[in-house]
């Protein structure tokens, strides 16, 4: 039983493929633990309650919210984030083709959106095109309407 | 948000120990799909969340003779990936597959749906349609609500402060049945439902007659609504247009909705009779094969 009541709890996990050893306040959320423990920015907030998709990360190879997930929940478990996509020796094929196919505009939306495809293709190399819409109805777009995001998703499959 | 303490146990006694020790300033924490949408908007101030997840018995699937057991914790996506469900249960897989978007169905299960008890919950009425059961525990022992039961009000359940919902038991389907359930929404996706039926049915052997149904309506009315007259009034029924309408009917007059953003009383009223003709129509044709 893990019980660090009131205030913090000893989490352990591996974020991107490096481990890490956390103190948690048992209500800190796991996006608020990337941004401002680790310092991983680059997941975003959004509306704070599991409609816009913003915050998307990647636990144990399924998408999340990371606004309603605790950073304690984390414990024992595989994260991944936007800033593990690319790799030294380049982008990955998904943030290529939103490139490419200039599905963002303002960008916030962007790291939600690749993190959530990458679950998506990660499992299904070569979606539908209705199977993608679906895949990311839980990801919000305020810009672009969409069909450039999909399109750059057709891009980056199979 | 008023800043809560995380705790998590491996077992049931120890989560209903934890639970009874705060009485309403601690909750279960299953998906928090909801909670932590509660507890930020503060309608909710916690002293403790208790995350059920690491307790083995509320994130298990079990199906077998009797029927299937569904963990408290198991979030949606582990039920509609699950073949056996799809196709001895497919009226539950239609509602676990259009709660949130996948990354809400990554989290988000059947149990906190039940106990969130939104009016809307699109996981509730077919298992209401299917006889299902709550298996409730606290400190003093176990219990068992029908799931028709469970949701009291808005927000509101069956369930006092320290005890825990563990699993939600479905009968196994009588030969010759059928479940259906879906909801309508002005979008294709992440959505609230303006109106949603769930259909229960048994046919006889030549599945030409209806032996029983069952019919639960949601977002019309404070909670969700089993529609007995509708379903009791095909029990002996031959299966067609007429007896169909009639129960269709009945189901519009058991739903009490109110008029608000999403819909209109009128415009609910006829949702229901008409998604419930459909509902009853695919519960059928699923339960002939």
């Amino acid at each position: 039983m893990t019980t660090n009541s009131p205030s913090k709890v000893h989490v352990t996990t591996t974020i991107n493929g490096q481990q890490h050893e956390l103190l948690v306040p048992g209500y800190m959320s796991l996006l608020d633990t990337l941004r401002e423990l680790i310092g991983l920015t680059g997941t975003k907030e959004g509306c704070l309650d599991g409609n816009c998709g913003a915050c998307t990360v990647n636990i144990d190879g399924r998408i999340v919210d990371s606004c309603l997930v605790l950073g304690a929940e984390v414990n024992g478990k595989e994260v991944s984030t936007i800033e593990g996509m690319a790799t030294p020796e380049g982008l990955h094929p998904l943030q290529q083709a939103f490139l490419e196919e200039a599905a963002l505009q303002c960008g916030i939306c962007t790291p939600g959106f690749l993190v959530a495809a990458k679950g998506l293709l990660d499992n299904e190399p070569s979606p539908t095109e209705g199977r993608i819409r679906h895949w990311l109805a839980g990801n919000l777009c305020r810009c672009t309407g969409y069909d450039k995001i999909v399109r750059a998703v057709q891009k980056a499959s199979d | 948000m008023h800043p809560f303490a995380y705790v998590a146990p491996s077992t049931v006694a120890e989560a209903v120990a934890e639970l009874s020790k705060h009485g309403d300033r601690a909750r279960p924490l299953a998906g928090g799909t909801d909670l932590l949408v509660k507890a930020r908007a503060n309608v909710w101030e916690l002293d403790a969340v208790v995350d059920i997840k690491n307790i083995p018995e509320l994130m298990t699937l079990t199906i077998n003779g009797s029927g299937l057991s569904i963990g408290a914790g198991v979030p949606c996506y582990q039920v509609y990936d699950n073949s056996e469900i799809a196709a001895q249960y497919p009226g539950i897989v239609d509602g676990a597959s259009i709660i949130g978007g996948i990354q809400i169905q990554s989290r988000a299960g059947l149990g906190g749906n039940l106990c969130n008890a939104a009016p809307s919950g699109d996981g509730i009425p077919s298992l209401i349609a299917l006889s299902a059961v709550a298996k409730i525990a606290s400190v003093n022992g176990t219990r068992e609500v029908a799931i028709e039961n469970f949701c009291t009000g808005p927000s509101r359940t069956v369930l006092k402060a320290g005890e825990l919902l563990v699993s939600i038991e479905v009968p196994k389907p009588a030969a010759n049945s059928g479940a259906a359930y879906t909801r309508f929404i002005p979008r294709n996706e992440m959505d609230i439902a303006v109106a949603g039926v769930g259909v229960f049915v048994q046919l006889d052997a030549s599945g030409k007659n209806f032996e029983s149904a069952r019919i639960a309506l949601a977002s019309v009315g404070p909670t969700l609504i089993l529609a007995s007259a509708a379903g009791d009034s095909l029990a002996g029924k031959p299966v067609n247009d007429e007896t169909i309408a009639a129960a269709s009917a009945l189901a519009r007059d058991a739903a009490t909705p109110i008029t608000d953003m999403r819909g209109t009383i009128e415009q609910r009223k006829q949702l229901v009779e008409v998604l419930t003709g459909r509902m009853i129509n695919k519960a059928v044709e699923r339960a002939r094969g």
